[in-house]
This record gives C-alpha cells, sequence and structure tokens, in this order.
C-alpha cells in the first residue's frame, strides 16, 4: 500500500514522515518520530494516557489518523519544558508527587495544560471535569488535582 | 425510599513478604572510580519509589549522600537475585539485603581511607557529606573520592559489597497446624461514612479517615502518597472493581477500561491519612511494608458503613447496588 506522506508542526520543529494509512498519531509519534511522551494505554480512547493538543484542543493520539494531522500544530509533554526548565505543570507534579508510575502522567498534564491555557485560575470542580477522561491507578487522583490547583496558582503568581 | 446514612470501621494487620520456598533477596553494592555507589538488584521498581529508597537505605549506610547512589535494578537475567516486587515484601526484605552489602562495602571504603590517612580503620567516620574523618580530629580526613580512586588506581581493592537477606520457609507444626508464614505486621483503621439510596442501592463514600502503622516512614512524602493511592483503590475494591461481576460466571465481565468500573477524579470521598511511625526491630532502619496494606481495611469499613445504613451484610465484593438491592428485597421477605 502506498505510504501517505505527513508534515505537521511537533513541539515548534516541522516533522514529515510517511505513514502508512490508518497509521494513529500516536503510533506515528512515537514510532516514527521518536517521541515517546504520549503513551498507549488503551488503543480505544478510554484512558487518556495518549492525549496530545492538536492545534489547541485536547485530541486522543490513539484515535486520531496521522494523515489527518497534516499541516497541524501538535503539542506533547516532551516539547513543555524551556531550556531545561519545567513547565509550572511538570514542577507542580514532582513538588506535589502526583506520579507514581507515571504512566498516566503526559496525559494528565496535557490536559491540565488545554484547562489551563482556556482557564487560569479553575475550581477544583473545573480541574475535576478536565482529568475525568484520564485514567490514574496510582494516586487516587487527589494529588493530581491538587498539583494542577498548585501550577494554576504558581501562573497566577508569575502574572500577577 | 430514602438516602440513609452509615458509618463502619475495621482494623486490619497485615504481613510483610510471603512463605513459599522461603523469601529471598540479594543485593550488590559497589563504588565507581570516582567514589559514587551503585546498588544492583532485581527487585522491581513499579512506582511505588523502590529506587529511591534503597538509594536512601544505602546512602544512610555507608555515610554519603543520596544522590551519590545509584540504583540499577536492570535486569533478572543478570542481577542478583529477588523474589520479587510483590507482599509488600520491597522496601523490608530488599532494604535489608541493601543494608548488609552497604555495610560490607562501608568496612573495606573505611580500610582503604585507613591506608591513605595511616590510621586504624575503627578509628573512623563518616560525615554523611561524602568525607571520611578521624574521630575526634576532623581535620584528618580523606574524601570518598580520593578514596575510591586509591582503591582503584593505587591499592587494587574493589570496595563492594554483598548483601543476602532469607526469611527462611516456614513448615507447619504437624500438632497444631501453627507456623510463621510472615513477618513484620502493618496496622491499619480505616472509620468510613457513607451513604446509600434504598430505592437505587448505590452507595456514595462521603468520608474515609485512615490511620497505618508502617513502622518508620523512611521518606515520609512518598509513603502519603502511596496511602493516599491506596485509599482510593480500597474504595473501588470495595464498591466497583472486578473482573468477575457474577463469578464464577464471566458473563458481564469487563473486557476494557470502558467496562472496569473505577471510581475517577470526580468519586473521591474526603480522605484523611495519619501515619504512627513505630519502627519496626527486623525492619531497614525500621520501615515495614506499607504497600498492599493501605488498600485493605477500606473495604470491610465500607462494608460495615453499608450494614449501618440500610441494615443488610454484603459479603461479596464489590458491594453493588443489585447487591445491595437483592439483600434488601431478601431482608423485607423475611
Amino acid at each position: 500500500m502506498a505510504k501517505v506522506p505527513v508534515q505537521f508542526t511537533l513541539n515548534g520543529s516541522e516533522k514529515a514522515e510517511f505513514v502508512d494509512s490508518g497509521t494513529t498519531l500516536l503510533n506515528a509519534l512515537r514510532d516514527k518520530v521518536g517521541d515517546t511522551s504520549p503513551k498507549g494505554g488503551c488503543h480505544q480512547g478510554t484512558c487518556g494516557a495518549c492525549s496530545v493538543i492538536i492545534d489547541g484542543e485536547l485530541r486522543l493520539s490513539c484515535l486520531t489518523l496521522a494523515e489527518t494531522c497534516d499541516g497541524a500544530v501538535i503539542s506533547t509533554t516532551s516539547g513543555l519544558s524551556e531550556n531545561g526548565v519545567l513547565h509550572p505543570l511538570q514542577r507542580a507534579f514532582l513538588d506535589t508527587f502526583a506520579t507514581q508510575c507515571g504512566f498516566c502522567t503526559p496525559g494528565m498534564i496535557m490536559a491540565a495544560k488545554v484547562l489551563l491555557d482556556h482557564t487560569p485560575n479553575p475550581s477544583r470542580d473545573e480541574v475535576v471535569e478536565a482529568l475525568s477522561g484520564n485514567i490514574c491507578r496510582c494516586t487516587g487522583y487527589e494529588p493530581i488535582i491538587q498539583a494542577v490547583l498548585t501550577a494554576a496558582r504558581a501562573n497566577s503568581q508569575n502574572a500577577a | 425510599m430514602a438516602i440513609r446514612r452509615g458509618r463502619g470501621v475495621a482494623a486490619i494487620n497485615y504481613p510483610t513478604g510471603m512463605n513459599l520456598g522461603g523469601d529471598p533477596t540479594q543485593a550488590l553494592v559497589h563504588s565507581t572510580p570516582t567514589g559514587n555507589f551503585m546498588v544492583t538488584l532485581s527487585s522491581v521498581d513499579l512506582g511505588q519509589g523502590m529506587k529511591q529508597i534503597m538509594a536512601q537505605i544505602c546512602a544512610e549506610t555507608i555515610g554519603v549522600p543520596t544522590d551519590r547512589v545509584v540504583v540499577d535494578t536492570a535486569d533478572t537475567d543478570t542481577g542478583p537475585h529477588c523474589m520479587g516486587t510483590f507482599a509488600s515484601r520491597g522496601t523490608h526484605r530488599a532494604g535489608n539485603a541493601v543494608i548488609q552489602a552497604a555495610r560490607e562495602a562501608r568496612q573495606v571504603m573505611l580500610e582503604v581511607a585507613a591506608e591513605e590517612l595511616e590510621v586504624n580503620a575503627s578509628d573512623l567516620e563518616t560525615d554523611g557529606q561524602g568525607n571520611i574523618l578521624v574521630k575526634g580530629a576532623p581535620q584528618k580526613s580523606i574524601s570518598m573520592f580520593d578514596v575510591a580512586l586509591s582503591a582503584h588506581f593505587k591499592r587494587g581493592r574493589s570496595i563492594s559489597g554483598r548483601g543476602m537477606f532469607l526469611i527462611p520457609r516456614s513448615y507447619p507444626e504437624k500438632e497444631t497446624g501453627a507456623m510463621k508464614p510472615s513477618t513484620c505486621y502493618a496496622h491499619a483503621c480505616t472509620v468510613a461514612e457513607v451513604e446509600v439510596d434504598d430505592e437505587t442501592g448505590e452507595v456514595t463514600v462521603l468520608t474515609v479517615k485512615n490511620v497505618f502503622e508502617i513502622g518508620r516512614a523512611l521518606n515520609p512524602k512518598m509513603v502519603e502518597q502511596q496511602l493516599v493511592g491506596g485509599s482510593w483503590m480500597g474504595i473501588s475494591h470495595a464498591l466497583y472493581e472486578t473482573t468477575e461481576p457474577y463469578y464464577p460466571n464471566r458473563d458481564h465481565g469487563g473486557t476494557d477500561f470502558n467496562q472496569y468500573l473505577m471510581p475517577g477524579p470526580g468519586d473521591l470521598a474526603e480522605t484523611e491519612i495519619i501515619v504512627l511511625e513505630r519502627p519496626s526491630a527486623d525492619g531497614p532502619y525500621g520501615a515495614k511494608g506499607p504497600g498492599e496494606m493501605c488498600a485493605n481495611p477500606q473495604i470491610p469499613a465500607v462494608a460495615n458503613a453499608v450494614f449501618d445504613a440500610v441494615g443488610v451484610r454484603i459479603d461479596t465484593l464489590p458491594i453493588t447496588p443489585e447487591r445491595i438491592l437483592r439483600a434488601l428485597k431478601a431482608q423485607a421477605a423475611n
């Protein structure tokens, strides 16, 4: 079968790949581009571990075909830190011990980032809503909710 | 038909390790030429923090900062023997093995330092910052870096140690059946408050208050992290999770994350965690196994709270709305 050419921007860099038709964005990112920060948990859109940001919206990369991302701007957790300085969400997840095995963490952080991009000072309920598509097996969620609220506070202090 | 409130309490004790063919874990420790220490294990870090805890234990025993220790849990083909990360045994079994290995390595380190400083090894102590000092005369000292260089390039010594911690297999006494299948019991108590809708059978956990006695908390934040997650898992076991809801019949068993129920971030009960530290005699620096036990007391506590709320005793997990409604129906029929 003929390969399909796809070009997109990933974390600020141009990427061009030939993928098999039907390849998911998750597999294209992990196996072709080499960005393994999105995780493959269920491969059917129920766990959220593969969450990435496409053109500003939170999307499940396991349910998104790579060939539909031509020209898209994609962000993943691996592109969040700048010059070795962690993103406030990454910092907050570390500082509040919001990660154990870490498998859900990249998806959680992307879901939280979209929330904070649109709602810089979310309520607890808004955080819960934003994370409700992501499954975590280790933490019992409370530390993750606290991490997102902590990052929001850090952002608003920096802005002030 | 009404929403009824109930409160339940439960207490547990929970063992560390298990009793199959004996319960061994080995550890090897060696220094690199620059005076860092390497701990080699086959025990696995599943995210519970095994590597961090083993680094702390090794550093504490040898007398160097934790960031001077690297833990490799790479490969069961090549690493020293470990029964595995399960039965809440990682910290206790591997920790004891690491202490043994680190003591042996420390002894060699002190011997080399003694030769360099021209003193007796028994007159040396460590400052915890990577230096070895003469007791009472701390101006006479040598860094771990220089000790390692000397051992590797001058004196042909390997600053290393072997550790083997084994709980031997316990056999039952023929007459009484008495045996010692496990060691080092942790304890916990939970009070759960629930609301039960006696029309739908639905249970809402309002609060869970947990007290855990886990020996010494070697890393208090990581212990708290496990206990918070474990308390959530306990509620999940009590009310939601099963692969065979009609066991042994497989019908209606979940086959993916859509059907396998776990509480999400919107279903959290108000959770309180209190840690009691009662250092254990045989644990590494007093630690016990907090891993599995922290997800246990919530289950009987919730079952008791449901009984307190609606007067039915559910003895099969999970405590689903269907089971509660069937029990309520049976109770009304009687």
